[in-house]
């Protein structure tokens, strides 16, 4: 099979909280090793892509890759400290959001 | 939380022994260790100074296990501890029973949320057994179950690093842990590790950010949901120019937030999603020093909500206000301000412990 899924679609859940009022922490959970692989890759959770979504310097994103758990981990300091005035997520619950359309190529 | 304890026991005929353990912090104390240069900036903050103390309107620091151990050793039934790391509450007692620190907060870790490092994650909690080469957790409830991959994913939680989490005593290292399953509900965990570093207490601190005055008006108009990025930056434009004018205030003694719920209000310049939306609630907030100004703000505000047009627009038209009066002070709203640590002689040095004889 070639060509692209996405991760919204290819992922059995994606999460985002607080890890911290001072950081956001997104957890991806893959379904298979085979997922997990494709997901997983280098060159498709890259600190530059993060950076572009969330509007943060690459060098602060941390990406931590669990292949026995399929799951991918992606922190980044928040914008806003939790509660700020211009704060419009206040426990981080949405932040997963911009990575839904990441495209996941099918052949690694 | 004291004298319900002391209402319940004595409710009960029970003869209890109930420590308090106060984890609020002075500014005077605060002060003395940004003099002495005892203070740790956590990233992505920046060097802890006097005024960011002085700003908070209370600070309290997150206590170890220590504090509890010692309420439990001096005798207490019941301990009510302030602030304190989610993992040390259940780490106090296997530590001061001298079990091994990798394994018990772990453990402690694990079972701080209850049942969310099972399978059915929103309910009941769990039992963590702990022995000198590991830890064995399972649920309480009977339709719940442990499995390898749901203790495992729950250090993830809340965490920024899912393999080392920092204790006032040092670093929780689960990197070599392993997650064996002993039947289909009870997992065992070996290999957790704790690595011993300088003592610190993390400070949590929030200041107060202003006083704050709320409306929310509707917006039903295809038009105008259509172009709302160009309708909300001309009424902010707007009433930025208005509020000087008349009001004379700068924008250095007020702040204006219009948030379009249903159209970008939970991620704004983050949103990456083109649909349109059907209809639109503008959450519009006022913050200044005090209630009066805000509420002025909003007062002032409150035409503009109701009949801002679009440029093009040959007529006044009107939106729906979703309360009359529409504006609602919410009084104080407070940030966090403080990722920051302190070095401390003793576990004990910031914290005061009560016990009742």
């Amino acid at each position: 099979m070639t060509g692209n899924r996405t991760l919204g679609t290819l992922a059995d859940q994606i999460r985002s909280k607080n890890a911290g009022p001072f950081w956001v922490t997104i957890d991806i959970f893959l379904r298979t090793d085979e997922d997990y692989q494709l997901a997983a890759a280098e060159n498709v959770l890259t600190p530059e892509l993060i950076a572009g979504r969330y509007k943060v310097p690459a060098t602060m994103i941390q990406i931590f890759r669990v292949p026995k758990l399929r799951v991918i981990k992606i922190s980044y300091p928040r914008r806003e400290p939790q509660g700020s005035i211009h704060d419009r997520d206040m426990h981080a619950a949405h932040q997963f959001m911009p990575l839904l359309s990441v495209p996941v190529p099918l052949q690694p | 939380m004291h004298e319900i304890c002391e209402q319940i026991a004595a409710e009960e005929h029970l003869r209890l022994r109930i420590a308090r353990i106060y984890s609020e912090l002075s500014p005077e104390v605060l002060q003395r260790k940004v003099a002495e240069g005892r203070t740790i900036a956590l990233p992505p903050a920046g060097k802890l100074t006097r005024e960011t103390i002085d700003g908070c309107e209370h600070i309290v620091g997150l206590m170890g296990h220590e504090p509890i151990a010692q309420a439990l050793k001096a005798g207490a039934n019941v301990v009510l501890a302030g602030r304190c790391t989610d993992a040390a509450l259940i780490a106090a007692l296997p530590l001061l029973r001298g079990m091994p620190p990798g394994p018990t907060w772990h453990a402690g870790k694990t079972a701080e949320c209850g049942g969310l490092c099972t399978t059915r994650n929103d309910w009941g909690g769990v039992l963590v057994s702990i022995d000198q080469g590991g830890f064995e957790v399972e649920p309480l409830d009977d339709l719940a179950a442990c499995t390898p991959r749901s203790v495992a994913a729950h250090m993830l939680y809340e965490n920024a690093d899912p393999f080392r989490i920092r204790e006032p005593a040092g670093w929780l290292d689960v990197t070599d842990a392993t997650y064996t399953a002993l039947d289909d509900r009870r997992v065992r965990v070996e290999g957790s590790r704790f690595d011993a570093d300088a003592y610190t207490i993390k400070l949590e601190g929030s200041a107060v950010v202003g006083y704050q005055t709320v409306s929310i008006v509707g917006i039903r108009d295809d038009a105008v949901v259509a172009r709302i990025d160009e309708w909300l930056t001309s009424l902010e434009a707007f009433l930025t120019n208005r509020i000087q004018t008349v009001l004379g205030l700068d924008t250095s003694q007020y702040d204006i937030v219009l948030t379009p719920y249903g159209h970008n209000a939970v991620l704004g310049d983050l949103d990456n999603d083109p649909r349109p939306a059907r209809e639109i609630g503008v959450v519009f907030s006022a913050t200044a020093a005090d209630q009066e100004t805000a509420t002025n703000i909003a007062k002032f505000a409150n035409p503009y909500l109701l009949h801002h047009p679009l440029p093009d627009m040959g007529y006044l038209p009107s939106w729906s206000f979703s309360s009359s009066p529409a504006e609602m002070e919410r009084g104080k709203v407070y940030a966090f301000v403080l990722q920051h640590a302190v070095e401390v002689d003793t576990p004990m040095e910031l914290f005061r412990l009560d016990l009742a004889t």
